[in-house]
């Protein structure tokens, strides 16, 4: 298998010929309560991720991403409350679960890679040791068993087995981050989250780190949401991305569409934004001000202070979801002959 | 945004000449012992910087690019070698080792911005403070005086109006704006010279774009030379006319930026830029060839640096010394036998 392509086109008609969604979120709106107030972190985010397809979701810091994937997993910090929504995880809401009606579902249907300077490998165990564990609270097996599927799980991100007694600090940074992809794989979860797995890393290292996950997770045909800042890495993950802005989703399709032919504003600039090292040097992208602080967040649509096409509407009323296709922004003004 | 001036578009006499530098740091063997082993940090590195050009330090991560930087300004003395900088008479003089009152004088003429603006911006003292600094450390201006300066050079890089940042904290402003801080720290005192290490690198893209419009038009208004150090080739695309790619504490190529980048020689370079994510779902990248991480270069053996990752090293690469630094096609240098 090739592994450097990128997720192939078939593969996102399927998805969207048989739609069968591992997760379904509706509504999903998520404060952080502080002295100052409440932060709006999430408010009213509503996506589907269907079976075997990589999403990306893509915004700039704070708009939201990570509390997403909090709220998904319900790993939310004291002061984070559920405002209301639904997280449909193969039909079945997650959002009134408890934490111990939760933990079943932990690691078994949806599992987590975390950012690679917050790893989740604990320093005084052997890394080996972690993953049976991780196994042995899910699965009942025996040690031999057990040991078999971690040297399975090892081959599988292409880590050395001769690391499997070897404790975390022994492992260099891209190594760990594998160690993390296995340990999260290893109860061959329906859905994966990686959060900004690749962001500390330098780019050797993450073009290995983003084969192995695209090679996991199209031979386990799982679902993947995959989160991160940069552009150019979502466009290598993800047959599907949704851009986030100040708590919200903003625009959702797939990913050749959202990058040749964006309908939201805040799209357009954030591509144009990026640099490439190849193809003509075209004029970056920029935008005044700063998002806005989520305590307050702006009336109407919550870009307009940033956004040039702004009118009096989009200061006072909330954008409409304009269409085209499975493709949607919510806009006042859409970029590409989208209709509401 | 306008992209960086074409290296034949600046002056030819060089305002900084680096020759052979090294820095060895030793690895510590415990409390009392002397150490025996050293991380060759920078390895003997030269490279000439014109007056008014933009010359980028690229390289993942240890490569010795941040060393590199403090050398240049003097932030750290080497272990050997040399960086010739003009002084205000037009002469080149070596910089190195210099202290005391020469050295107070360099800090006139040549500034570093750090990656973390958090470095340059106390937390406890007001953006006026920390801006005005460098001016009373020179004792470049009277306290009017120095109010102006501050004032027209918050307003140079954006924080505008001057007086509704001067007594804040740097708690109090967001990351962009405490990025244009730190530059108008550094470019106070009007330095011809400043070692810019990663200074978007912090920063979201809506962001970023206008810090680093901002860095090229204050080098063009105020006449500034940067050693532009950045892990990302992209942006070195748009900030740097001329770029040297490390690895390892030694430079491995050096160029204009776009011959590298589109016609990389050596097998280092190649690999870097076959790993770079493109921002475009359609566009396939060329699979990356080399194996393994970067390690520390712990008392590296003579050997080409690249020896162990190279795919397409022989036995002549193992036999011989590290290769220099050759011009392999017009004004474009590779240390590899076999580029
Ligand atoms: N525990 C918390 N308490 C209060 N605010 C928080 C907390 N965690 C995150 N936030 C705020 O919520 C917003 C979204 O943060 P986050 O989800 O981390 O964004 P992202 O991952 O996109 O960078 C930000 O404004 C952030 O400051
Ligand atoms: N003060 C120091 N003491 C010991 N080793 C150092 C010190 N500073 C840097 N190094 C080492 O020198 C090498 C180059 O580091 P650095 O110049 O920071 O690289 P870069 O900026 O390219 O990431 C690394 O291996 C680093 O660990
Ligand atoms: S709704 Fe209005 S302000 Fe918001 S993105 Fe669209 S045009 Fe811009
Ligand atoms: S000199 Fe040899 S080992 Fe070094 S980069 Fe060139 S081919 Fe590879
Ligand atoms: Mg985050
Ligand atoms: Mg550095």
């Amino acid at each position: 298998m090739d592994t450097n392509a990128k997720p192939t086109a078939a593969k996102r008609t399927i998805g969207v010929a048989t739609p069968d969604p591992v997760l379904a979120v509706e509504d999903l709106t998520m404060y952080y309560a502080t002295r100052a107030g409440d932060v709006r972190a999430v408010d009213g985010v509503s996506f589907a991720v269907q079976r075997g397809e990589s999403v990306g979701l893509v915004g700039e810091s704070g708009c939201g991403k990570s509390s997403i994937a909090m709220a998904l997993l319900k790993l939310l910090p004291e002061n984070a409350r559920l405002i209301r929504g639904k997280i449909l995880l193969n039909g079945a809401d997650l959002a009134p679960l408890s934490d111990d009606e939760m933990r079943e579902h932990r690691w078994n249907h949806i599992a987590m890679v975390f950012q690679a300077a917050m790893n989740a490998l604990n320093p005084v165990y052997r890394v080996g040791d972690q993953i049976i564990e991780a196994l042995d609270a899910h699965i009942r097996s025996t040690p031999e068993i057990s040991m078999e599927r971690v040297r399975e799980l090892f081959d599988l991100v292409s880590l050395d087995p001769g690391f499997i007694p070897r404790y975390p600090h022994e492992y260099s940074g891209g190594m760990k981050q594998r160690a993390g992809i296995a340990m999260a794989l290893a109860c061959e979860p329906d859905l994966l989250i990686a959060d900004e797995p690749t962001t500390a890393l330098d780019v050797i290292v993450q073009d290995r780190i983003l084969k192995e996950l695209r090679k996991v997770q199209e031979a386990l045909y799982m679902s993947l949401i995959y989160i991160s800042h940069d552009m150019a890495v979502i466009a290598e993950v993800s047959h599907t991305v949704g851009v986030m802005y100040a708590g919200r989703i903003v625009e959702w399709g797939e990913t050749v569409d959202v990058f040749h032919r964006p309908i939201h504003p805040y799209t357009q600039t954030l591509m144009s934004a990026f640099p490439s090292v190849t193809g003509p040097k075209h004029e970056l992208g920029m935008l005044s001000g700063e998002p806005p602080n989520l305590l307050t967040p702006p009336p109407g649509c919550r870009f307009h202070p940033r956004c040039p096409y702004a009118t009096d509407v989009c200061r006072s009323e909330e954008p409409p979801i304009v269409r085209s296709g499975s493709h949607w922004a919510a806009c006042w003004h859409p970029l590409d002959g989208a209709a509401a | 945004m306008a992209t960086a001036a074409p290296a034949s578009a600046v002056g030819t006499r060089p305002l900084v000449k680096v020759e052979d530098l090294q820095k060895r740091f030793p690895v510590s063997a415990g409390l009392f012992e002397r150490s025996h082993s050293f991380v060759h940090a920078v390895d003997g590195v030269s490279f000439e910087l014109a007056r008014g050009e933009s010359f980028g330090l690229v390289g993942e991560s240890g490569c010795g690019k941040t060393t590199t930087g403090r050398l240049l300004v003097r932030l750290a003395e080497p272990s050997d070698g040399r960086v010739l900088f003009d002084d205000a008479a037009g002469t080149p003089t070596d910089i190195t080792h210099l202290a005391g009152a020469s050295l107070k004088a360099f800090r006139r003429r040549a500034q570093m911005i750090f990656q973390d603006p958090y470095e340059s911006l106390n937390p406890r003292r007001t953006i006026f403070d920390t801006v005005a600094e460098p001016l009373k450390v020179q004792n470049a201006c009277g306290p009017h005086e120095c109010l102006e300066r501050v004032s027209r050079m918050l307003e140079m890089v954006g924080l505008t109006p001057a007086a509704a940042y001067l007594f804040r904290y740097p708690h109090e402003l967001s990351g962009g704006q405490r990025q244009r801080a730190a530059i108008a720290r550094a470019l106070v005192i009007e330095p011809i010279f400043v070692v810019a290490d990663e200074p978007t690198s912090m920063l979201d893209v809506s962001i970023r774009t206008g810090v680093m419009q901002l860095m090229q038009s204050l080098a063009d208004r105020l006449g500034i030379s940067y050693l532009y150090i950045t892990h990302d080739l992209a942006v070195a695309r748009y900030m740097c006319s001329r770029i040297a790619v490390m690895y390892l504490g030694k430079i491995v190529e050096m160029g204009e930026t776009e011959s590298v980048l589109q016609q990389p020689k050596h097998p280092y370079t190649q690999a870097l830029l076959s790993a770079v994510p493109i921002p475009d779902p359609t566009v396939t990248r060329e699979p990356v060839r080399i194996a393994g991480g970067v390690s520390r270069p712990v008392d590296p053996p003579p050997r080409c640096r690249f020896y162990d990752r190279c795919p397409i090293a022989d036995d002549f690469c193992r036999d011989n010394d590290h290769p220099p630094l050759e011009e392999k096609a017009s004004g474009q240098l590779a240390a590899c036998y076999k580029a």
